[in-house]
C-alpha cells in the first residue's frame, strides 16, 4: 500500500500507524501523529486503520523560539 | 511573584531553545538566565526519532518547563493541529500560539489568531497568543478566552527592540491585571528592562541570546537585566523633566564676593 509520511511517498505493508511506525523504525513514547490532519493519540495507533494514499504526520520534539 | 495561568514563577525570562551553537551550549544558557520556562517545537522526524529523543531528553534535565510553540503555522487548522499534537507529546496544555500572516516580517495573522485561540481554549489549552501590540487585537484574544497576551516589540529575530513604545504603555494601560510578555525582537539587555520598567511582567527572547558572541554569557546578562527593569518599575520611576532640577542642596552655599 502506498502512503504519504512526513510529505515523502512510501510503499508500505503496514495496515495500523501502529504497524507503521514499527515498519519504519520509528520509536520513541514522544512522538505525535497524525492521519489526514487529525491528531491519532498513541494509544488510539493499533487502532487506526489505513488505506491507500493516507497521509501520515510523524512529529518529533525540536528546539524552539 | 509571577502567575501565568496558575503556575507561579520567580524568573520573569521566558527562553527559546533555538538557534544555539551546539545543545551543550543551549542548556548551560539556560541554566545562566535563570529561566524557567523554555519553548520548543514539533517538526518532522527524520532519523526514527533518535534526533527528536536527544533533544527532548535534554529539556528534560534542565528541570524547567515546556511551552510548546505553533511556529511556522500559517493557516488556523494547521496551528490547532499542532496544538493538539503538541500536548499529546508535551502533556501540557500550554500552548504558545502563532499563526503567521506574512513571510518577510513574521507578523501574527491576527484574524487567524483570535479564530485558532477561541478553538483552542474552549478545548481546555491554556494559550500564550503571539500578537502584534494592536489593542483591539488584545480584547479580541482576552474574549477569545485567553488569559495572558504576548505582544510583539519588533519582527522575530530583528533585535531591533520595542519600535513602538506608545502602544506597549498602552496595553499595560489598558490591562493592568492581565499578563504581559513581550515576544520578540529584543536585541539586547537595555531593551529587555525598558519594556520591564514599563510595567510588563516578562520577557520571551530566543535570538538575541543564541546568536550572540558568549550566549551564556548573554543569557546572564538578559537575566540580571529582565530583574534590574522589573525593581526599578516596582520602586516607581522618576518622570522625565523639561528642565534641570539640582540635586545637591542650593540653601546653604557659601558667599565668596
Amino acid at each position: 500500500m502506498k502512503l504519504i509520511v512526513n510529505g515523502q511517498s512510501h510503499e508500505v505493508a503496514a495496515e495500523t500507524l501502529a504497524a507503521l511506525l514499527t515498519e519504519l523504525d520509528f520509536q520513541g513514547g514522544w512522538l505525535a501523529t497524525a492521519l489526514n490532519g487529525e491528531v491519532v493519540a498513541a494509544r488510539e495507533r493499533d487502532q487506526c486503520w489505513l488505506v491507500e494514499g493516507d497521509r501520515i504526520e510523524i512529529l518529533t520534539p525540536m528546539k524552539g523560539g | 511573584m509571577l502567575d501565568l495561568y496558575g503556575q507561579k514563577l520567580s524568573s520573569r525570562l521566558l527562553l527559546g531553545t533555538a538557534l544555539y551553537p551546539s545543545p551543550a551550549v543551549m542548556a548551560e544558557a539556560v541554566k545562566a538566565s535563570g529561566t524557567e520556562i523554555v519553548t520548543v517545537s514539533l517538526r518532522r522526524e527524520t532519523s526514527g526519532g533518535k534526533s527528536g529523543g536527544q533533544f527532548w531528553s535534554l529539556v528534560q534535565s534542565l528541570g524547567v518547563r515546556v511551552l510548546p510553540n505553533t511556529a511556522g503555522c500559517h493557516s488556523v487548522s494547521e496551528a490547532v493541529t499542532t496544538a493538539r499534537m503538541a500536548r499529546e507529546v508535551f502533556g501540557t496544555n500550554w500552548i504558545k500560539l502563532e499563526v503567521i500572516g506574512n513571510h518577510d516580517t513574521l507578523q501574527p495573522d491576527v484574524f487567524g489568531l483570535v479564530e485558532a485561540a477561541r478553538i483552542l481554549a474552549s478545548e481546555g489549552f491554556e494559550v500564550f497568543p503571539y500578537t502584534t501590540d494592536d489593542l483591539v487585537v488584545a480584547e479580541r484574544l482576552l474574549d477569545a478566552g485567553c488569559k495572558l497576551l504576548m505582544p510583539w516589540c519588533a519582527p522575530i529575530g530583528s533585535a531591533r527592540g520595542p519600535q513602538n513604545l506608545d502602544a506597549l504603555r498602552s496595553l499595560r494601560g489598558h490591562f493592568p491585571d492581565i499578563p504581559l510578555i513581550v515576544d520578540a525582537g529584543i536585541g539586547r539587555p537595555s531593551h529587555a528592562a525598558a519594556v520591564m520598567e514599563l510595567g510588563y511582567d516578562a520577557v520571551l527572547l530566543n535570538t538575541a541570546i543564541a546568536k550572540a558572541g558568549d550566549p551564556v554569557a548573554m543569557a546572564a546578562a538578559f537575566g540580571k537585566a529582565v530583574e534590574a527593569g522589573r525593581e526599578a518599575y516596582c520602586a516607581g520611576l522618576l518622570e522625565p523633566r523639561d528642565m534641570a532640577v539640582p540635586s545637591t542642596p542650593v540653601i546653604g552655599m557659601a558667599a565668596f564676593s
